[in-house]
């Protein structure tokens, strides 16, 4: 059994928060003035020289190679706020208060946990990061579900949590709370994106197929992007649910064969898109013609990862990311060179989110003067920047969504690397994909916890 | 009509597959009485054979990447590629092919080592040991394969020649609509040749005489002097080769990753104890029949009747099956009951 | 009397027993396990694990399934506290009853059998209620997301005493919020009260017929004895405790996934009682905290925090160990639990508890060796 040196802080914070939660009161001052140092909050770094960041990523389970990515970023992130390395996106940041000396004088480090990619885990493991390890913030995930169920836990832990990889309407409509924020895009702003392209690239007298993963997020996707598609004049032929993980997706691909569909959307994500993609091309999907017309494939979230697994059946079939390393700005060439001299290869789109996610929540520290997460929290509402690879950004104070240029792209059909397996074919901008706040309900909670 | 025959081949596929994995589970469990959890992992390691061959014939030379500029990035360009051109690609185009030249050899030593190095401490213990350490192998196994390939899917396309499709329904008469992938066809085919070669085998040659024999009475075969135990471990590295067959020829239609050999596990144990533990025949039946339901009752006009149905039907007829014919489809009476 | 009929060892092992699960918090500060959410997680798969071993550890019927159980408890227990109040003994006892019930229900059907096709059968139960929960049924379940609470909950009985907050409301006994230490006495207490109905169950007559089912069922069959009632008691009993295990889940963090009731994690409970000793009392709960632990400690080491935790050591001794070590830390925590799992079946049948008994036993002899040399030597002189 081994112990790290620095168990004896971990312990004090622990007994601390034990006899304040002992004694039912969990934050005593029933008042707060900006910077207002004496505030009392879980894991209070006080007069320590340090902070805590917990970095909560699925290292076992389906997506551990996403988790890996993730945390890569995670430490580079790290790195850099340290004052280490080349600085990386705190050259490119506008505006920016990070001086490369940690935060507010305080070296940033950081505890890891594993997920699983189940909510169970990734709750217990935020739990002994925040119980144990005394983190300020924790970030991470690779699935909606578990993004949600940490978000809610950090409500009610009062840590804030910085969403990694989630897509789900969800994660910032019906589940919003004031301790979650989320920089990655949603199905909503996927379905807004692809329209426009859609429209372009195939025309408006088209017959889809949907085959959704049958859960929460599969069917936000569908109805995201069936709103869209229908939208532009699109028939929806049928929308069949499939079992999450169900490997051999033929006897459900068999039936578009001859339902008279002439597009085939794939609402799946990670290993059921793998297989299900490359099982549709295997069924000769991509070479049929229907009603005249060429069959399409549409992948409405795609990432790297998923595009490494299906392999070569990727090529010309059309998708939304976050973010592609290929992408030409100060800030996400900044980000790449650092992360590619640091690993040999460029960063994932998860890795990209996770990045400027720590960034953004320390800046924001900065910028508040204080750790006091009520005054963070305020400090990213309705915070705007630019440089960190999207274009111009807004934190939304309404939802905690992140606003910014979505990309549509195409799995590519002469890779000139091995890394160049999709090209961005438009940058939608902002202003397309922006939406009431109001349309997915939720509600965000209250600032002290 | 297209449809039914489609959902039919669909449904010969995956029985195909669920018939393989089980026919070894009930070979292993017929001569050995053991019940092996690690089922699923040695059809994973099949399949990770593939991935292997794959990985050996692309080793790359680097070149460097001037398209990227902000760091250091290289092209990886397969030696044979650069040393025979298109003649190389086209063994690479091949990995998944040649690499069942490989697996045969590499999974028998495999289940040899198994059965030798642990399986054998364990036949006078009781059937939830075996189930547990086997269990535990199979976590082992897949956790190592993990950390050496990820635990991202790894695609291993067919060859070129064969992705398209085949036009089955000019052959039946039922016109241009209906196709269905060369590759699967093949995997069928191969699923009836294996499960054909298993069984002449067992039924057709002394050797598997003799083998059978020993599973109807052990005792009575040792007495006449055969190392019937020898024998048991021979057929032990077979049921390795089926299975590890089975995994390499699913991996053009299934990217193979380090779990997959879990999520065939339940389901196979289930085709097993459907078709009656220790019956071949049953096994086989069993994983075919099995195909076929769940691929009609993901059909839309079932589920719009049953929702959900598609999820739950294999487990719902092992339910049915067990409370109505205990012994399984062909199972013989008393086997593995008390 | 409770006591009554206790031998005086049983006295002492519960008292023994009642003592450490008061001060857990104490004896697991050593190894870095003192935050509430370990302690809470080590009180209630504890309560999980003595209940299937009630089952298994008992009768011999291997449950593949009993994690539904879990599942359906976490659920129940939600329910209440979303449609009548946060007070959390209610939610404990709906979220018992309603495992129980369904337990009756599965264990009625899957007792028609025995041996393997017992385990397949309750394998086939467990995975069609995650697979349904999970999809078709999100309504009751809420799916992927997992039934959460939420600002317009019913909360019914709240609602007449106080006025709604703007934050969510937190689960409580009267009061006392159940998250962090309070959380954890108070699954303690229950893990103790459920060790207490434990020992009386094996001590009991009850208790000695399950034992006689699991050494020969068709003796008793043949005598004229129907096992089924007694073998479906004990699944009922042992689904409960599964339900209560739920359900304090539910209540030191009100959330409930389906993800709970996958076969893998009825695998866990499996692997709990073996690697602690089936048939012992306290091996199951041995086996769930070393677990839990492993999960949640062990998966927490990245190279880094080796790094520091060997920097005592010089560099190159620091950078070996690291080297060896890692693979098993971190992301390869599940390759130790195989490891480590299987060299206690292989080596160890009988799990933790087989291995203290042989280390006991091995001092015993040695110390009456010992003692037997001096008296031979004072003979002698």
């Amino acid at each position: 059994m081994t112990k790290s040196n620095d168990s004896g802080v971990s312990r004090r914070s622990i007994l601390k928060a034990g006899t304040a939660l002992g004694a039912g009161a969990v934050i005593a001052p029933t008042f707060f003035v900006r910077n207002a140092w004496a505030e009392e909050f879980r894991n209070n770094p006080g007069n320590a020289s340090s902070v805590k960041f917990g970095f909560n990523v699925p290292q076992t389970g389906a997506y551990a190679d996403e988790g890996a990515d993730e945390l890569r970023a995670y430490e580079l992130a790290v790195k850099h706020i340290n004052g280490e390395g080349d600085g990386g996106m705190l050259n490119t940041m506008q505006p920016l208060m990070l001086k490369g000396d940690g935060v507010l004088g305080k070296k940033v480090e950081y505890v890891t946990g594993d997920t699983q990619t189940k909510s169970d885990a990734a709750r217990a493991s935020a739990k002994r990061m925040i119980e144990k390890d005394g983190v300020i913030m924790y970030s991470g995930g690779s699935s909606s579900g578990v993004a949600i169920a940490q978000q809610s836990l950090a409500q009610e832990m009062g840590v804030v949590f910085m969403n990694g990889l989630t897509h789900s309407n969800d994660t910032t409509g019906k589940d919003k709370r004031r301790y979650g924020f989320r920089h990655f895009f949603n199905a909503y702003m996927s379905g807004a994106a692809l329209g426009p392209v859609l429209k372009e690239t195939m025309g408006t007298d088209r017959r889809a197929y949907h085959l959704t993963a049958d859960y929460t997020w599969g069917w936000t996707q569908e109805e995201s992007i069936k709103n869209t598609t229908e939208g532009l004049g699109w028939e929806t032929v049928n929308a069949v649910r499939t079992p999450l993980g169900a490997g051999d997706f033929s006897q459900y691909i068999t039936p578009v064969l001859n339902s008279g569909a002439d597009v085939l959307i794939l609402n799946h994500y990670g290993k059921d898109m793998i297989n299900s993609l490359t099982q549709a091309v295997q069924f000769g999907l991509r070479d049929k013609q229907v009603n005249g017309k060429d069959f399409q494939i549409v992948v409405p979230l795609y990432s790297r990862l998923m595009a490494q697994g299906a392999g070569a059946n990727i090529k010309g079939i059309y998708g939304t990311t976050n973010w592609n390393w290929s992408l030409q700005d100060a800030g996400s060439q900044a980000f790449v060179k650092s992360f590619g001299q640091e690993y040999g290869f460029p960063p994932s789109q998860a890795a990209h989110t996770c990045y400027v996610q720590t960034i953004l929540y320390a800046d924001a520290c900065a910028r508040a003067g204080t750790f006091y997460p009520p005054e963070v929290i305020k400090a990213l509402e309705g915070f705007e920047f630019d440089g960190m690879g999207n274009g111009k950004t807004l934190y939304r104070a309404e939802d905690h969504q992140c606003f910014k240029d979505v990309l549509v792209v195409r799995g590519n059909e002469n890779a000139t690397s091995q890394f160049d397996l999709l090209e961005v074919v438009q940058e939608v901008p902002a202003s397309q994909v922006t939406y009431d706040p109001s349309i997915f309900g939720g509600e965000l909670g209250p600032y002290k916890v | 009509m297209d449809v039914i025959l489609l959902q039919l081949l669909n449904g010969l596929d995956k029985g195909g597959a669920y018939a393989l994995i089980a026919l070894g589970l009930t070979i292993i469990f017929g001569t050995l009485g053991v019940v092996n959890f690690a089922h699923g992992a040695l059809f994973m390691l099949g399949a990770f054979c593939a991935v292997s061959v794959q990985a050996l014939l692309t080793i790359s030379k680097k070149v460097k990447d001037e398209s990227i500029k902000f760091f250091d990035a290289y092209k990886e360009i397969p030696y044979l590629e650069a040393w025979w051109g298109d003649t190389g690609a086209m063994i690479i185009d091949y990995a998944v092919p040649i690499s069942i030249l490989v697996a045969i050899p590499l999974m028998l030593l495999i289940g040899l080592g198994m059965e030798r190095g642990l399986i054998r401490y364990f036949y006078k213990r009781p059937h939830a040991e075996q189930i547990l350490v086997t269990f535990g192998l199979a976590i082992v196994v897949q956790e190592l394969i993990k950390a050496q390939f990820g635990a991202n899917p790894i695609p291993t396309p067919a060859p070129e020649v064969i992705a398209g499709s085949a036009n089955v329904g000019l052959w039946v008469g039922l016109g241009e609509s209906v196709v269905y992938p060369w590759w699967r066809l093949i995997y069928l085919a191969f699923a009836g040749v294996v499960i054909a070669s298993a069984f002449a085998f067992l039924n057709l040659t002394t050797y598997g005489m003799v083998v059978r024999a020993g599973m109807a009475d052990r005792e009575t075969v040792g007495l006449l002097g055969i190392n019937i135990q020898r024998r048991f471990t021979i057929v032990f590295g077979m049921a390795a080769v089926i299975a590890g067959l089975a995994g390499v020829m699913y991996t053009p239609i299934l990217p193979p990753d380090y779990h997959m050999g879990m999520d065939f596990l339940v389901l196979s144990f289930v085709v097993v104890v459907v078709g009656g533990m220790g019956s071949l025949g049953g096994a086989v039946l069993a994983g075919f029949v099995l195909g076929i339901l769940q691929s009609f009752a993901s059909m839309n006009e079932v589920k719009s009747i049953l929702p959900g149905i598609d999820q739950i039907i294999i487990y719902l007829i092992a339910v049915v099956i067990l409370l109505v014919r205990p012994r399984g489809l062909l199972g013989r009476k008393g086997v593995m009951e008390s | 009397m409770m006591f009554a009929g206790l031998s005086r060892n049983d006295k002492l092992l519960f008292a023994g027993f009642t003592i450490a699960a008061l001060a857990m918090p104490l004896l697991a500060w050593p190894v870095g396990a003192n935050y509430p959410d370990l302690l809470q997680k080590f009180a209630i798969y504890g309560i999980f694990a003595i209940g299937f071993n009630i089952l298994f550890g008992l009768t011999g019927y291997l449950s593949f399934g009993h994690a539904a159980f879990l599942g359906v408890g976490s659920y129940a227990a939600v329910w209440m506290f979303k449609g009548v109040t946060m007070n959390v003994i209610p939610a404990v006892i709906f979220g018992v009853l309603v495992s129980g019930m369904f337990a009756a229900l599965i264990g009625f059907i899957s007792l028609r059998r025995s041996g393997i096709y017992f385990s397949i059968l309750t394998l086939a139960f467990a995975q069609m209620s995650y697979n349904l929960a999970y999809s078709v049924l999100t309504p009751i379940t809420n799916g992927e997301t997992g039934l959460q609470l939420s600002q317009d909950d019913a909360r019914v009985i709240d609602r007449m005493f106080t006025e709604q907050t703007a934050g969510l409301p937190s689960t409580n006994l009267f009061g006392l919020e159940m998250s962090g230490y309070p959380g954890f006495y108070f699954c303690c207490v229950l893990l103790i009260i459920a060790f207490f109905i434990a020992l009386r169950i094996q001590r009991s007559p009850f208790g000695m017929m399950l034992r006689a089912i699991k050494t020969n069922q068709v003796r008793m069959n043949y005598t004229g004895f129907n096992t089924r009632p007694y073998a479906l008691t004990a699944f009922i009993i042992s689904g409960m405790y599964a339900g209560l295990a739920g359900s304090l889940l539910a209540v030191t963090d009100p959330l409930a996934g389906a993800e709970r009731m996958q076969w893998t994690a009825s695998g866990e409970v499996v692997l709990m009682t073996i690697l602690g000793g089936a048939g012992t009392l306290i091996g199951p709960i041995l086996g769930a905290g070393l677990i839990k632990y492993f999960e949640n400690i062990f998966s927490s080491y990245n190279d880094g925090l080796l790094a520091e935790s060997f920097s005592f050591l010089p560099d190159f001794l620091n950078d070996a160990l690291v080297f060896v070590i890692g693979p098993f830390v971190g992301e390869g925590w599940s390759l130790l639990l195989g490891i480590v799992f299987m060299a206690i079946v292989i080596f160890l049948p009988g799990g933790l508890m087989e291995g203290l008994a042989r280390i006991h036993g091995w001092y015993r002899r040695r110390g009456q060796g010992d003692a037997g040399r001096k008296v031979a030597k004072q003979a002698a002189e």
